[in-house]
């Protein structure tokens, strides 16, 4: 019932939001009703709102960089939805959405950009790793997080999220082998959003990207990467296989990245306009407001009440790096290591000593 | 328990190899935490190319003893995930070039996730790398690449010299929950020491020992070049020198209280690595030394290390190697007696 097989992807709704079967996979969303597709579609527009306010943030100085997930909203949304909050998740800086919708503190997730932190949030509050900017490096983690659940003998499970840049790493292809080795429950959740930065997929692979896994003994899946339901119902699939003992299975989910790589790239450079027109005309929330208007399901009340809520939640995010208290400057000496070490106290307190000759401490 | 008793010494005495010891070690901390997880390659049925994994995983089964892949990145980067789960993996590196490979997953994640996460993970991972020449090996089996990773914030860097300290500090090590790169001076493996497996270390993991005491050169130096600082004690006693031996065990932090100590004591400072020079310990210790006893110094520290060149072939290991008389040369330059090596000094 996986499409290991090349080229073909697996779609339930299509970009004019007309619902289309797919057998098998079908009943894996059979539990999503207008309510349940509705929430999905309002963290979709949420998404898109921390994008646009992330940016006119980075525009306005208050941030320095942001890596929008633009046109990636149904990738992210509808493959965290599919995981249980004790599962962990392994991203890269770009997974924002799945961030939010395990219920990150936006504050905390700001701060990052700011500058104030490394990492942002506690990844035990919400079972998602440090963000890794080291391309593809979170992928092994997945797996060996995986491995430790088949040793626990819990039905926990992790995904791993990469770009289809990332699967060139070494690291990928080793965390492929390890989680086949030892059939570690994990998800490869590849996003194929065409670019890395400005190279398009082509210089990685010129063959999908899905196809890779199966050689490692992985099942794959190749699925519409803007399609809501389609990436929930193969991240279903994916992770009922690991819990039930059956290993790992690896998801392309192809979609596109609309925006640019970060706040500082210039798209325009590398992308022809025509591309980006055809990939706008298959819009993952364009597709879901569709359908769900057409089933009778999606009102102008309640479509202002999701538009209010996507209001509330950029507030919050300008609100909360405004809040944001000035880091204590010392403070990144203090969790280099988890035990005291003599060696850096002393730099330390050599550095305190040298900030505190100076008026009130301030230089 | 493997391992002859000595005489008139108690139960848990016993006279073993260093690789033995860390046999042990490995052994008592898979039995006294379930959490510790083995992790290498051929460490399994074999019980690895040195064998100091042997019977292991007859004992505690596959799961606790894993043969991983053939891949160095993969077992670092796994051991972050069994980390981040809660484990404590002790990853085997089967030899010191082969290091290189799993190097980003050393410094970029196990090295930084601590501070990067402000605390909140814990990278308890401790990485067992044989390391060191004198065994006439081929190309890439005998590096000595500890530099790198004392180079690297959030890593502890250590190196055992002695069956006991390699077992005590193997325990330590893996209670640590800070990352440990352990360096085994795989030379040394078959050296035997009388190894007391229930003493609870007398001393930190981050503390040096001084082995000799002195009064007119501190000589410092760590792992499989141990013995050869004692030899050259007493070789240089026979002089009339008086040298005290610093073992300096942690790499990263180095104890440079105990070796500012002596050296206000001697006024004179030799340090030997087997490790290139150039940017290697031995500079590092070198240039503290002289900041912090600078008017102590009676002279200018020497250093005894390995050259700026790969890793020779094994014809010509005993040049590249510091041994006795080389090390012996620089202690008596330290003491103001001018040698054929001197006058490079003031070459201008
Ligand atoms: C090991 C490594 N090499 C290079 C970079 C610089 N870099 C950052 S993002 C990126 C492109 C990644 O592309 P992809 O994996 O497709 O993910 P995307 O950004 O498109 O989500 C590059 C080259 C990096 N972060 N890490």
């Amino acid at each position: 019932m996986l499409l290991t097989h090349s080229g073909e992807y697996v779609q339930l709704l299509t970009p004019r939001g007309e619902r289309v079967d797919a057998p098998g996979f079908d009943p894996w969303v059979a539990d999503i009703g207008s309510a349940e597709l509705r929430s999905l579609y309002e963290d979709m527009l949420i998404s898109r709102r921390l994008d646009t306010e992330a940016t006119a943030l980075q525009r306005q100085g208050e941030i320095g960089l942001w890596p929008p997930l633009l046109g990636q909203e149904a990738a992210q949304v509808g493959s965290a939805h599919a995981l249980r909050q004790s599962d962990f998740v392994f991203g890269s800086y770009r997974e924002n959405a799945v961030a939010y919708c395990r219920g990150v503190d936006l504050t905390t997730m700001i701060s990052v950009w700011r500058g104030n932190a490394n990492a942002g949030w506690n990844p035990y509050d919400i079972s998602m790793a440090a963000p890794a900017i080291i391309i593809g490096a979170q992928s092994l983690h997945a797996v060996g997080y995986a491995m430790g659940c088949n040793f626990d003998r819990s039905d926990d499970i992790s995904i791993a999220y990469f770009g289809d840049g990332a699967t060139s790493q070494g690291d990928v292809n080793e965390a492929m082998v390890f989680a086949a080795s030892f059939s570690a429950p994990v998800i490869f959740f590849c996003q194929n959003n065409h670019y890395a930065i400005s190279e398009p997929v082509g210089v990685q692979t010129t063959k999908p990207i899905a196809d890779r896994a199966p050689g490692f003994g992985i099942p794959s899946i190749r699925v519409d990467g803007n399609d809501v339901l389609a990436v929930f119902a193969a991240t279903a699939i994916a992770a009922d296989r690991a819990r039930s003992g059956n290993g790992p299975t690896y998801i392309e989910a192809v979609t596109y990245r609309m925006g640019p790589h970060t706040t500082s790239d210039d798209p325009t450079r590398y992308r022809p306009e025509a591309e980006l027109e055809e990939w706008r005309a298959k819009d993952p929330l364009d597709r879901v407001k569709r359908y769900l208007i057409n089933a009778g399901a999606l009102d102008d009340a309640q479509l202002q009440e999701i538009d209010d809520h996507a209001d509330e939640v950029a507030k919050d995010l300008r609100a909360a790096i405004r809040a944001l208290p000035e880091p204590d400057p010392l403070s990144f000496f203090d969790t280099v290591f988890a035990e005291p070490n003599a060696h850096l106290a002393r730099q330390r307190s050599q550095h305190a000593a040298y900030l505190a000759a100076f008026d009130g401490g301030e230089r | 328990m493997a391992g002859q008793k000595t005489a008139d010494t108690a139960e848990t005495v016993h006279t073993l190899t260093l690789s033995k010891s860390i046999n042990e070690g490995l052994r008592r901390a898979l039995s006294d935490n379930e959490k510790v997880v083995l992790m290498g390659e051929d460490i399994g049925d074999l019980g690895g190319v040195f064998r100091v994994t042997d019977g292991l995983k007859a004992e505690f089964g596959p799961s606790r003893v894993i043969d991983t892949p053939l891949a160095e990145a993969g077992i670092i980067g796994t051991a972050v995930g069994l980390a981040y789960r809660g484990y404590r993996p002790v990853c085997e590196i089967q030899f010191d070039g082969f290091i290189y490979p799993g190097f980003d997953q050393i410094v970029a994640q196990v090295a930084k996730l601590h501070a990067r996460t402000s605390g909140d993970v814990r990278m308890p991972i401790t990485i067992r790398v044989p390391f060191g020449g004198g065994i006439g090996s081929v190309e890439h089996h005998s590096e000595s690449p500890e530099a790198y990773f004392a180079h690297t914030a959030g890593l502890r860097v250590v190196s055992c010299s002695n069956p006991q300290d390699a077992y005590s500090m193997l325990r330590q090590a893996i209670a640590s929950d800070d990352p440990v790169l352990f360096f085994e001076p795989k030379r040394r493996y078959w050296m035997k020491g009388e190894v007391n497996l229930e003493q609870t270390p007398e001393r930190s993991l981050s503390s040096a020992r001084v082995l000799t005491s002195g009064t007119d050169v501190t000589l410092v130096t760590y792992g499989p070049l141990v013995p050869t600082a004692m030899d050259v004690a007493a070789a240089a006693a026979e002089d009339g020198i008086s040298v005290e031996v610093i073992d300096l065990r942690s790499l990263q932090p180095v104890d440079f209280d105990a070796v500012v100590a002596s050296v206000r004591v001697t006024g004179r400072l030799v340090v030997t690595h087997e490790a290139q020079r150039f940017a290697g310990l031995g500079a590092e210790i070198a240039a503290t030394i002289t900041e912090r006893c600078f008017e102590y110094l009676e002279a200018a520290p020497e250093r005894v290390t390995g050259f700026d060149t790969p890793y020779p072939p094994a014809a010509f290991e005993d040049q590249f190697l510091p041994d006795l008389d080389r090390i012996l040369d620089a202690v008596d330059r330290a003491m103001g007696r001018r040698n054929s090596l001197s006058d490079w000094r003031f070459d201008g």
